[in-house]
């Protein structure tokens, strides 16, 4: 098998919420078109380390974020241009946040920020941002009306078309679906499995199941510690080394 | 035992909880009670005064007869200029602290400079503003002067005001646009402000209302007790309602007891027009643009 430079590669990364640790030492490389999970109980550090991956850490008070990360083997925190580097990671955060826009300008922001004027241009991202999020659909009559009034399902699959739009490499979702209904959350996950093909994709979960679904490799976060990274099929058929991470999976804690 | 039955203890509960709800809605008819009175008053006293030529008039015979027109339109004038002056700067300072600054010691020491601000009574705004603007500027007493003194008086308001509305904005929503590559004034400019908009208005405009009716801060720095002829320029002092009605009320005999009650109504509905034209543009707003 040819190892493939990874897309993003983390070496002893620590990160420090003022006083408390929320993260130690973490080192591991996710793949490029892979589905890399993480999962763990609350407080294992799993927001914290997508967090710092597009350097969110400079938005957050008291967040020191130590150690390397290498984006396509460029270290992000030498970067000057970070607004490039977040238009190249989309992000799905636990809430549903429908900024208070149309559903239209909601997908649209993104592109226009970064430059983008012709109106047709912007038409066809909002269109295929919303199909790839299976959302074209249900808004296509109502484009105008505001992203807000949508329903929390409808919100989140508008957040992850609002990801999408830059057209990124990886899309990080942190617990996309504790806010939503079960329907919905199928559907996503369906949507994920179209999108693997094109771009890496991180998710933080608290359910074990959806990263099994899902994920082609797994790691277990505990206490801000990775415990075990495994390809995810062997490691929830009960090859974890980690007795840690073989009682998490079997439900017994967390 | 039957589960539904009345315990001595909910009746007591019962018995407080309404004696209480009383007590508050006692208390809050009473906050009613000065603002009827005190316009019931100016209505009855002031009322049979409130003519059209009291409004578009000049006043005569030593101020007692004759209209209000210049300190009508000298008070329009300085705070109109006033809130030009402070609303860019209190807002533009409101978004600095909310919006970039983080939570060190220079943060904690303006935040300390604007509540003393807010403290400050506005006597001794009067006498900063002789100072600065009047003397040191020399800007003599003007209107500008006036209106500068008036200016820094409302600042801290302004400024508290529009933070509080900056920070109503939730966080989530900053974030979200960040995570687009948004810089912060992107994020501000398309998401933050249209959000505050309406807030920050409503403070601007009940700041402005406010000021409309200071006496101290004007009277040595640009409002003149009498002038017979309208300001030609910012340079020029004027008349204004608050002075004029302290005047009028205290300072000058033979004055015949409706016209100082008339100008004080005529100074509460200017402000009271002001109040309602805050909130109906909030309401606007609000309609506008519904999430």
């Amino acid at each position: 098998m040819v190892t493939q430079a990874p897309k993003i590669q983390v070496d002893n990364l620590t990160i420090r919420h003022g006083e408390r640790v929320a993260l130690r030492d973490v080192s591991l490389a996710i793949r490029p078109n892979e589905v890399f999970a993480i999962i763990g109980p609350a407080n294992a550090g799993k927001s914290s380390f997508l967090k710092a991956l597009n350097r969110m850490d400079l938005f957050t008070d008291k967040m020191e974020v130590a150690g390397r990360i290498l984006f396509n083997g460029r270290d992000i925190r030498t970067l000057r241009n970070l607004y490039a580097l977040r238009r190249r990671i989309g992000v799905v955060f636990p809430l549903p946040v429908g900024l208070p826009l149309t559903i239209y300008e909601n997908v649209a922001l993104g592109p226009k920020l970064a430059g983008v004027r012709e109106r047709a241009e912007l038409d066809a991202i909002v269109e295929r941002c919303l199909r790839l999020a299976a959302l074209w659909d249900e808004v296509k009559d109502r484009l105008n009306d505001y992203g807000s009034l949508l329903s929390g399902g409808q919100q989140q699959r508008l957040t992850i078309a609002r990801a999408l739009s830059q057209s990124p490499e990886v899309l990080i979702l942190d617990e996309f679906s504790i806010a939503i209904d079960p329907i919905t959350t199928m559907r996503i996950e369906d949507v994920l499995e179209q999108l693997r093909s094109e771009l890496t994709i991180i998710l933080a979960s608290t359910s074990i199941q959806q990263a099994r679904r899902l994920a082609d490799r797994t790691a277990f976060f505990l206490d801000g510690r990775c415990i075990e990274i495994g390809d995810t099929e062997p490691l929830f058929e009960g090859g974890a080394r980690d007795a840690r991470t073989r009682r998490y999976l079997e439900g017994r804690f967390g | 035992m039957e589960r539904f039955a009345t315990t001595p203890l909910n009746r007591r509960n019962r018995r407080i909880q309404a004696l209480l709800r009383g007590l508050f809605l006692l208390m809050t008819l009473l906050l009613i009670l000065p603002v009827a009175l005190i316009l019931a008053t100016l209505i009855v006293k002031g009322g049979p005064a409130l003519t059209f030529d009291l409004l578009f008039s000049d006043p005569r015979l030593g101020m007692t007869a004759g209209g209000i027109l210049p300190a009508l339109l000298g008070t329009v004038w300085l705070v109109s200029l006033a809130m030009l002056a402070a609303a860019p700067l209190g807002v533009a300072a409101a978004i600095y602290l909310n919006e970039y600054a983080g939570d060190g010691w220079l943060t904690r020491l303006i935040n300390l400079a604007i509540i003393n601000l807010a403290g400050v009574p506005s006597i001794v705004h009067a006498l900063f503003g002789v100072g600065a603007f009047v003397l040191f500027f020399g800007l003599g007493a003007s209107i500008l002067a006036a209106s500068l003194t008036l200016a820094v008086m409302s600042l801290p308001v302004i400024i508290v005001t529009t933070r509080e509305a900056l920070a109503a904005v939730p966080m989530s929503y900053r974030e979200a646009c960040w995570t687009l590559g948004a810089t912060r004034w992107q994020t501000i400019r398309r998401v933050v402000l249209p959000n505050a908009v309406p807030g920050i208005l409503t403070g601007v405009i009940l700041e402005l209302s406010r000021s409309a009716g200071e006496t101290a801060p004007i009277m040595f720095t640009g409002a003149a007790f009498f002038l017979p002829l309208l300001p030609q320029d910012v340079f020029d002092q004027t008349m204004a309602l608050s002075l004029h009605l302290f005047v009028i009320s205290t300072q000058v005999p033979g004055v015949p007891e409706p016209l100082p009650y008339a100008v004080a109504l005529v100074l509460i509905g200017l402000v009271l027009m002001m109040n309602a034209l805050s909130i109906g543009f909030r309401l606007w707003l609000r309609g506008s643009r519904r999430w």
